[in-house]
């Protein structure tokens, strides 16, 4: 440490320093909405997640099937339109076990986010999606899950109509 | 130097909404026809992607996440610029120059339709300490150099006016234009006053669209292409950011911009070496101002050459053929690419009913729009 922190010492802030505003900030909380069209193959995807299936889609060039669907497959380039079901069952491809909320808040309960290979799909081509109704110590790599849905009256068209996956 | 010439163009739109599309599918669209006109297989030949993308307009953080797949960048050298689309061809242009790459892609695209809160985001473009806590609608500031224009330069609201007859006009004859319309000028002078002198049809609208082009090495673009276009210089100028003390009057950045593109295009008359501008109109009366400070007429001479007609199609010196952005539609960052668009498609004879004749150097200026002053120009030539 430099000798002249002696001589320098600063001077110490304080919370009250900021709270009586001898510290000068400006606020300002963002308004930010946005409508993002869903295209071509979301639309799909959504549609049938309200179905309750799960829909994918196959490059005819390097017959790799994916999810979620695209429109043009981005390994090689080949424009993609066939359609496949696929099951709402599949594997862990990596899951974590959160403690720290959306918010940066510590969770009592963790959560376990997982990338699920869908069965069906590619190797290598899952969803990002929860796992829940399982013991956090208990969740393996290669586990094979299941998804929840909500009840048909519930469901949107949205990737929470799958409330999470669970072990099968 | 490299000779450096783009070799395909595609675009995907413009309206002013798209909601059969994503924003990931409006790329692709363009991507796709860029690389098809430029017959290149983005897997196997282009080297580098170049994306235009501002995170504020897009509602994601980080942007370049977004962009390889719909335009065959994956496991590519790819980034994004949060700058002008001329920023975006600038800096793709560069990376050829370097002699690393052969081939390189720039993307620009506009979802405008899908920021919900579009004018919040324009004004979070103001200081947030000074300016900002002010709660004045950003327009103020196209208004308040508007007035100190035509102060200083006699130009009248009717010329500014006559801007907006002439781009909208351009605009019906141009398929991809979103509001190509029959004005008159009474019509626009009689629109309602949104910032004093500023009137609501002297403002662009919005549009939804996205533009790719392909550039290419000398050699290369030779073997690529029948009718390469050809880079002929590039510049760009940002002013201070202050709207304390910046010019009001003459839009300096563009004078600068220009000057760069010009010394480096080896132009030392624009006003008879350029055939034909393309120009950022986001405003009326900044055609006007933007034509006087890219060299292209005097100082307060751009209000009389518009009213005399010199600036339509069949004048000595076409001024947004296109439509620019009055006719086309404001394709936020992608505005200044749409310029670049038609300087390309007019020096190769596939500009259709608004084709010009014996064109072979055109210019394309970009501006960010309120409240900057951040520009950048192109010379392109045959």
């Amino acid at each position: 440490m430099s000798a002249n922190v002696e001589n320098f010492p600063g001077t110490p802030l304080s919370q009250a320093d900021f709270d009586e505003g001898k510290i000068l900030t400006t606020h300002w909380k963002p308004k930010l909405e946005y409508g993002w069209d869903a295209g071509v193959a979301i639309s799909r995807y959504l549609a049938e997640l309200k179905n309750g299936r799960i829909i994918g889609i196959k490059c005819s060039r390097c017959r790799s099937t994916v999810v979620p669907p695209r429109v043009v497959c981005e390994w090689c380039w080949e424009p993609m339109d066939d359609w496949v079901y696929l099951k709402d069952t599949g594997t862990v491809n990596t899951f974590s076990i959160c403690y720290i909320r959306w918010d940066a808040s510590r969770a009592k309960e963790p959560q376990i986010p997982a990338v699920i290979e869908i069965d069906g799909a590619s190797k290598g081509a899952g969803i990002l999606h929860l796992l829940d109704e399982v013991n956090a110590d208990d969740v393996t790599i290669g586990m094979k899950v299941q998804a929840v849905w909500k009840p048909a009256d519930e469901r949107t068209g949205a990737i929470t109509d799958i409330r999470y996956f669970k072990p099968t | 130097m490299r000779q450096v010439a783009i070799v395909g163009v595609g675009y995907s739109g413009f309206r002013s909404i798209t909601p059969d599309l994503s924003y990931k599918e409006l790329m692709y669209e363009a991507a796709a026809k860029a690389y098809e006109d430029a017959g290149v297989d983005p897997r196997r030949d282009v080297e580098s992607f170049v994306s235009v993308a501002e995170d504020f307009n897009e509602g994601t953080s980080i942007f370049d996440e977004y962009v390889p797949d719909q335009i065959g960048g994956v496991l590519k050298p790819v980034h994004t610029i949060a700058g002008d689309g001329i920023h975006g061809l600038i800096a793709a242009y560069m990376q050829v120059l370097t002699g690393a790459m052969d081939i390189v892609m720039v993307e620009a695209h506009s979802k405008a339709s899908n920021v919900l809160t579009l004018s919040d985001v324009v004004a979070y473009a103001m200081d947030p300490v000074y300016n900002r806590p002010l709660r004045a609608n950003p327009l103020f500031i196209a208004g308040m150099e508007m007035n100190r224009y035509l102060y200083k330069t006699g130009t009248t609201e009717e010329q500014c006016a006559q801007v907006v007859v002439k781009n909208r006009a351009n605009g019906f004859l141009n398929p991809s234009a979103a509001y190509g319309a029959s004005l008159s000028l009474d019509a626009v002078l009689s629109s309602e006053p949104l910032s004093h002198p500023l009137k609501r049809l002297e403002v662009s609208s919005h549009a939804d669209g996205a533009i790719v082009m392909v550039l290419a090495s000398g050699d290369v673009a030779q073997e690529l292409s029948a009718l390469p276009i050809w880079i002929m210089g590039v510049g760009w100028c940002n002013e201070t950011p202050s709207l304390e003390t910046r010019d009001w009057e003459s839009a300096t950045y563009a004078r600068n911009s220009a000057r760069m593109a010009y010394r480096l295009a080896g132009i030392r008359n624009p006003r008879l070496e350029i055939d034909f501008a393309e120009v950022d109109d986001t405003f009326a009366y900044k055609e006007l101002q933007h034509m006087e400070a890219l060299g292209l007429c005097r100082e307060g001479e751009a209000g009389l050459l518009v009213e005399e007609g010199t600036t339509e199609l069949d004048g000595e010196l076409p001024l947004n053929p296109s439509g620019g952005s009055l006719g086309v539609g404001h394709l936020l960052d992608a505005s200044g690419l749409a310029r670049v668009l038609e300087v390309v498609l007019q020096l190769r004879g596939e500009a259709g009913q608004r084709q010009l004749e014996d064109v072979e150097t055109g210019l394309a200026f970009g501006w960010r729009s309120i409240p900057t002053t951040s520009g950048a120009a192109v010379v392109l030539s045959i």
